[in-house]
């Protein structure tokens, strides 16, 4: 079951493109990240699949195979778009009315319980609520619509380290109480590493790198050795990136499956595990470097096994 | 995964209802139309007093009685023209302007303000569908505009009233034409429409409020000076043969004819003024210069369109008026259905 799924996507804002020839496919029931530099189109990408804009080339479809914007789909995915756009001028409890009147769905008693227990006062204008229990509210306001997918575009941008934990929490107990599947863009990569489950790096408008988080993690070292020797590294894995430091380099090479990560495979350097944080930066750092698709992920661990 | 394959019931399924929808156009709106229904408030108690002082003058002076303004009425209906005419001139020429600003000021902003500051973000990925929202914030305040703008106009054809009875001004005369029947109501809605269209293009509201209000302005003002007295084709006669009772018409040019059957030019016109003046000598009255310009064979003429040609030409311009409208709101969807954000 995927939440999202692109075949050839493109979308042009007046004269350039803002997402090209895209194709992924985001896999439900678990929490997945994208990521990527400014520009590369994870606004674009989250937007067509909420249904705010259309594409200009290609298939999209969300939830199963419904197209993005259709009524059904609109009913199905709670969006919150960058800086948690909410009516300001409106008291919270108001706030809450409109988005109740505005949807078929609708858990009343579940939105005041969360307010309630976040401490957010239903007669304050949303305009004098803090950054933080603004994009409590739209979580809340999200969360009440009953979705089955939450795309969240950036919703950390705004928000202090102690907010950003707390509202990252609050997704988390929704994926554990409902089981509903979430889309998340992001810069902060420390917080990603803690909730997602799946990974998407996007480069100029391009899938990069897309996998289980754990797969990815366990499939990639960090190896540290002679500069001189980096090309017999490379001729056995693929490196993501070289960062050279003095007569040393630090590469972050793509092992594949843990089988192939015994120390001896590469006497005269040292080898670590990579975190998810290292690991987008490395990629982001090279925007050329890409990840096979995760069927070709595990042929290519084959491969190395019975190379080693 | 349960929650995606389990059917939503069948209520959950029907669209949103339009009274729902209603609420939150009323809800975000609420200031702006108290502030609309305040200041026509303000101007309504204004014209309702006015009107009841102007009808107790009348009475006071008998004018009820009169109907063909000459003697002893016409010199009452001076003094009562003295008193309120020029207060009523100015009262209309200011509400020349009501319509726009009206429209424009709750059109402009009602999808305007929600682009300008990325809220449409939220209403467009909500569960109702931002064509449906859209709908439901127009149509709403768009009949709230036009039935307040009928009910004014009543009003104002009421206060105005004894000047049509006193032949002082036609029911067609541009500057009480578009403030009664249902042409206020009209002019208020295409502002309205217009102020919404280009909140919707603009994307920010005090541009948007700019661009219409100068937009529907040139477009009232082509109305009055060339459009509206082509409607139906002027009628041509004597002045002296023009009724001289029931409502005024409405005078579009005047001219006077000589002998010789061709119009005159302004230097005739005064060499003959001077040698009736001369003719007539320094006693003579209004009757004896018309006789002695009858005699010569000079005779002004006049082409109108008759007061009885009120409600055909409201019906026209209201017809496209309402056309105007109803065709913006078509773009204005039109232009929500394809905007990305």
């Amino acid at each position: 079951m995927n939440v999202i799924e692109s075949h050839g996507l493109g979308k042009r804002y007046r004269r350039s493109w803002a997402l090209r020839d895209c194709t992924v496919a985001v896999p439900g029931g678990q929490v997945v990240a994208l990521v990527g530099p400014n520009g590369a189109g994870k606004t674009t990408l989250l937007s067509l699949a909420a249904g705010l804009a259309v594409p200009t080339a290609g298939q999209l479809a969300v939830l199963d195979g419904r197209p993005a914007g259709s009524p059904e789909a609109l009913d199905r995915i709670a969006f919150v778009a960058q800086d948690a756009p909410l009516y300001k001028n409106l008291p919270a409890r108001d706030m809450l009315r409109v988005a109740r009147s505005l949807n078929r769905q609708w858990d009343q008693p579940r939105a005041e319980a969360r307010l309630a227990e976040l401490g957010i006062p239903l007669d304050r204008k949303v305009g004098r609520l803090s950054g933080g229990q603004q994009a409590q509210l739209a979580l809340t306001i999200a969360l009440a619509r009953r979705p089955d997918l939450l795309v969240l575009d950036e919703p950390l941008a705004m928000l202090d380290p102690l907010a950003r934990h707390e509202f990252m929490a609050a997704v988390m107990a929704a994926v554990a109480g409902d089981g509903i599947s979430v889309v998340l863009s992001s810069h902060v990569l420390a917080e990603l590493e803690r909730v997602a489950d799946y990974l998407i790096v996007l480069a100029r408008g391009q899938v990069q790198v897309a996998g289980e988080v754990d797969a990815l993690l366990a499939g990639h070292r960090l190896l540290t050795g002679p500069a001189a020797e980096t090309t017999q590294i490379a001729e056995r894995h693929p490196v993501v990136h070289c960062q050279p430091a003095g007569a040393q380099s630090h590469l972050l090479v793509r092992t594949g499956a843990p089988a192939a990560q015994a120390a001896q495979d590469w006497p005269g350097w040292q080898a670590r595990p990579v975190g998810l944080e290292e690991l987008v930066l490395a990629y982001l750092r090279e925007p050329g470097a890409v990840t096979p698709p995760p069927l070709t992920l595990a042929r290519a661990g084959a491969d190395s096994k019975v190379r080693g | 995964m349960t929650t995606l394959t389990a059917v939503p019931p069948a209520a959950a399924r029907r669209p949103v209802p339009w009274p729902r929808l209603a609420w939150v156009t009323w809800r975000q709106h609420r200031a702006a139309l108290a502030a609309a229904a305040g200041l026509l408030a303000a101007v309504s108690l204004y014209l309702l007093i006015e009107g009841l002082l102007m009808r107790g003058t009348a009475a006071s002076l008998g004018l009820g009685r009169c109907h063909l303004w000459a003697g002893s009425c016409a010199e009452r209906a001076a003094l009562f023209q003295d008193q309120y005419l020029g207060v009523a001139g100015l009262t209309t020429t200011l509400l020349q302007a009501m319509a726009g600003l009206i429209g424009v000021f709750l059109g402009a902003p009602l999808l305007g303000r929600e682009l300008e500051t990325g809220t449409f973000r939220f209403a467009w990925t909500q569960g109702c569908g931002r064509a449906r929202w859209a709908l439901a914030k127009m149509v709403p305040l768009a009949a709230l505009v036009t039935g307040a703008g009928l009910a004014f106009s009543l009003l104002l054809s009421w206060y105005y009233q004894p000047f049509l009875a006193q032949r002082v001004t036609s029911p067609l005369d541009p500057q009480l034409f578009d403030l009664t029947g249902a042409d206020f109501a009209a002019w208020t809605l295409t502002a309205f429409a217009l102020g919404v269209f280009a909140g919707t293009l603009l994307r920010r509201v005090v541009p948007a409020m700019a661009a219409s209000l100068a937009v529907w302005s040139g477009l009232a003002l082509a109305t009055v000076l060339y459009l509206r007295k082509h409607y139906l084709a002027p009628l041509v006669g004597h002045t002296l043969a023009l009724p001289r009772h029931g409502a005024l018409p409405w005078t579009l040019h005047r001219w006077w004819v000589g002998p010789d059957g061709r119009p005159m030019s302004a230097s005739e016109i005064f060499a003959v003024s001077g040698r009736m003046k001369n003719a007539v000598g320094p006693r003579g009255t209004d009757a004896d210069a018309a006789r002695w310009l009858a005699r010569h064979h000079y005779a002004s003429w006049v082409s109108y369109q008759p007061a009885s040609r009120f409600w055909p030409f409201q019906l026209i311009e209201g017809g496209w008026l309402l056309a105007l409208a109803l065709l913006l709101g078509a773009a204005t969807i039109w232009l929500i259905r394809r905007r990305a954000a």
